[in-house]
């Protein structure tokens, strides 16, 4: 047992510092600090990506015959967090973190072949096509119908929640194209393509007044079967592989070190009444150092997980647990942000955080972004499974209930 | 970085487990504990230990806290060895070949009555006189006190309490004149004892560090217990988990098994989750402190704080869950809540050392 870096690891660290150093302008970093979501402005996030793709570097946890790295757990962890103190906007996951590695797992050859070069270089944009106003939680009670005609799907019903999907030229999604049996037995993971006449993307406004999600509508929308991934009536195994790898791929606690960082440097700023600075206010510390002791902790249970993964073993429930671990700290972190700035959280300037856009802040620069992050923060414990789905899978899978 | 046990720390656990669920005898558990070699763990080999580290006190304290044993363990090896193993030579060539023995017991004192707990808090007086020292003043929960044949007492040399400086560490004979002994039971079942110290006299090789040092050490080793205090809290709490996961599997009401409502099945979740974060914190405080790192000591802090928090959270929970069962002395669960309810008293409270970790 030891917490040794290796040698190698220290270098290659040193290298990533000095790409993102020489690679990050000014353009993407803007965005970067304006991104109060997990999804950053599309523009400057797509530009980033093409940078990265250039050097090789857009995919470290895909296969290297696909375009990975053959990095390490150990790099891959030190590139992450290096991304995140450089304050580069994260890549659009649904490509990357989602489609791609479902593709490499379960798509033809001539899937992977056409896809994966394309979701590397950034040409294609991807969306989710899974929720449905009648089935979140519940997600295996889907009712888009996906009906067989020949060579071809003939789609119709709706899909819900989907993230920029008005962005997007490609979805992959579940559909059914069975009404009998287990539900679950029923569904057929498709790939379509955006421009298919007969689908009509409808933006839904959040609470952060950001058109983030949509809903999307099929009527008699004709897939080729040939976008089938995995068998007829299988779709539900893609899904799930799917599933796993958005809860477990991901680390928080390095994100979350970095914005309690960033939180005591604007409390050090704000004077209180007492003349002293909020930083050294006995109250706000303790709630400060409470959120921080167990990003520390949830720093450690991250690191158990790639130990075990570097070790050929499978983590096991200690993946779930992040995602649960690592949405609700966000939550608190985000909130914690809105307390320290007091009113100066509640100047709502969203045309402000547009990159690039023309509107100065009216306060400090440090205070755009608060209120908006814990808005949208909400959402994080409600998407990609909720966290009573997670508890709930905790209690089966792992205490057997 | 690796968070595998080795082949022999694996069987130190293996064996600690086999010796826990075997039935032992309260009676002669400490002299077992010698011949099984783990009186000796922390200490140089040339001293006459084995020279183990954190980790295999770690290893160990887990397997003893899953077997809820009450022991002198943190008494006399973590906390006194810990003392013996900064001092000099000579002091480790007398006591420690006793102590690894099985032969020899001691306790550290350093808590005082309505003086929060923290070594530079320490009042109790040694006046020096006459070549010696005149020991006067109270120390309270000195943990294994009654028992031990040597009690370590920190004092006041110089200084006010809240300085660092001006303290010094006395080697006690509790048979000594002026010494008077109260013993107790803690809430949890181990033995504790209250020191009286009036016009104790002593000589000045009674002094362990060099006079107004002995801070730095006592800090030290009050750290080593917190990791030893942790370790056993993550075998407690997992005990506390799984007996109530268990219980729920098979009480019945309404006709169904208590665990396959979501109410509870997502509040064990919470459980589990907690005892896993205080695992983390373990493991971070452990592997920092044994390495060096500069954070080791805030890692430390947070682990208190933790067993604070997180313990009282699942064995809370784990009394509401087992019902009025969990309110009686016949299951295992209610002894658990005393001794995790216990660290959270010792060495200083969860908010404490929060605000430790706040001011590092």
């Amino acid at each position: 047992m030891d917490l040794k870096v290796p040698e190698q690891e220290r270098h290659f660290r040193e290298e990533v510092r000095a790409f993102l150093d020489e690679s990050l302008t000014a353009e993407i970093l803007e965005a970067g600090r304006k991104t109060t979501s997990v999804f950053a402005p599309v523009k400057e996030v797509m530009a980033w990506q093409r940078l990265l793709h250039k050097k090789g570097w857009v995919a470290p946890h895909w296969p290297k015959e696909y375009g990975g790295t053959g990095w390490s757990v150990g790099q891959r962890a030190v590139f992450a967090e290096e991304l995140v103190r450089a304050e580069a906007p994260p890549l659009i996951p649904m490509g990357l973190q989602m489609c791609g590695p479902c593709l490499i797992g379960f798509g033809t050859e001539e899937q992977k072949a056409h896809y994966l070069p394309r979701i590397l270089s950034g040409e294609d944009i991807w969306c989710q096509g899974y929720s449905e106003p009648g089935a979140g939680s519940d997600l295996a009670s889907l009712k888009t119908f996906a009906e067989s005609d020949g060579d071809d799907y003939v789609i119709n019903g709706t899909k819900i929640w989907t993230t920029y999907a008005h962005h997007a030229n490609r979805m992959f999604l579940l559909v059914r194209t069975r009404r009998d049996g287990k539900p679950q037995a029923g569904i057929t993971f498709l790939l379509l393509d955006m421009n298919t006449p007969g689908i009509t993307v409808e933006p839904i406004v959040g609470l952060d007044e950001v058109p983030e999600q949509c809903q999307v509508f099929f009527d008699n929308v004709r897939v080729p079967k040939r976008n089938r991934v995995g068998e007829e009536n299988d779709g539900w195994t893609v899904a799930k592989y799917l599933l796993t790898f958005e809860r477990g791929g991901q680390d928080y606690a390095p994100a979350l070190g970095v914005q309690l960082q960033r939180l005591k440097q604007i409390a050090a700023r704000q004077t209180t009444a007492s003349g002293g600075s909020l930083r050294d206010d006995p109250v706000w510390a303790h709630k400060v150092a409470a959120c921080e002791s167990e990003v520390l902790a949830l720093s450690f249970t991250e690191k158990r997980i790639k130990s075990a993964l570097s070790a050929g073993k499978d983590p096991g429930a200690l993946s779930s647990m992040t995602k649960i671990l690592g949405t609700e700290l966000q939550q608190r972190v985000t909130e914690l942000g809105i307390e320290t700035l007091g009113s100066q959280a509640l100047v709502w300037q969203p045309q402000a955080l547009v990159p690039g856009g023309d509107d100065e802040p009216l306060g400090p620069e440090y205070a755009l972004t608060g209120m908006a992050a814990y808005l949208n923060a909400r959402a994080c414990s409600i998407y990609g499974g909720s966290n009573e789905v997670q508890r709930g899978i905790i209690a089966k899978a792992v205490l057997g209930l | 970085m690796n968070f595998s046990l080795s082949d022999e720390q694996q069987m130190l656990a293996d064996s600690a487990r086999r010796f826990v669920q075997g039935g032992y005898q309260p009676e002669t558990l400490w002299h077992q504990f010698a011949e099984l070699g783990w009186l000796a763990l922390p200490f140089d080999e040339d001293d006459g230990g084995l020279g183990a580290g954190l980790v295999e006190t770690m290893v160990l304290l887990e397997e003893l806290g899953r077997g809820g044993v009450i022991t002198p363990y943190l008494a006399t090896v973590v906390l006194g060895g810990g003392i013996l193993r900064r001092a000099d030579a000579g002091w480790r060539a007398r006591y420690v070949p006793d102590l690894v023995a099985g032969d020899l017991q001691l306790a550290l004192a350093v808590d005082e009555q309505e003086r929060v707990f923290a070594p530079e808090n320490t009042a109790l007086e040694a006046r020096e006189e006459g070549g010696g020292f005149v020991l006067s003043g109270r120390k309270t929960v000195v943990l294994n006190g009654d028992q031990a044949d040597r009690i370590l007492v920190l004092a006041r040399t110089s200084g006010e309490p809240g300085d660092q400086q001006g303290l010094s560490l006395f080697l006690l004979d509790p048979t000594s004149e002026g010494v008077t002994l109260t013993p107790h039971r803690l809430v949890d079942g181990h033995r504790a004892a209250r020191l009286q110290l009036d016009a104790v006299r002593l000589s000045a090789d009674t002094l362990i560090f060099p006079k107004d040092t002995a801070f730095e050490p006592v800090r030290q080793v009050l750290d080593e217990a917190i990791l030893a205090l942790g370790a056993e809290a993550v075998g407690a709490l997992t005990v506390l988990l799984d007996d109530t996961v268990e219980y729920s599997k098979t009480r019945k009401q309404f006709g169904v098994p208590i665990g396959s409502f979501q109410v509870l099945q997502h509040r064990m979740a919470d459980m589990f989750m907690a005892l896993e974060q205080t695992r983390s914190l373990l493991l971070a405080a452990t592997l920092k402190t044994l390495e060096g790192h500069d954070d080791a000591r805030q890692a430390v802090h947070a682990l208190k704080a933790r067993i604070g928090g997180a313990g009282r959270h699942i064995a809370q929970e784990a009394v509401q869950l087992h019902g009025g069962m969990g309110m009686t002395d016949e299951l295992a669960v209610g002894h658990y809540f005393k001794r995790i309810t216990a660290m959270d008293g010792l060495f200083g409270g969860a908010d404490q050392h929060l605000a430790a970790f706040a001011a590092g």
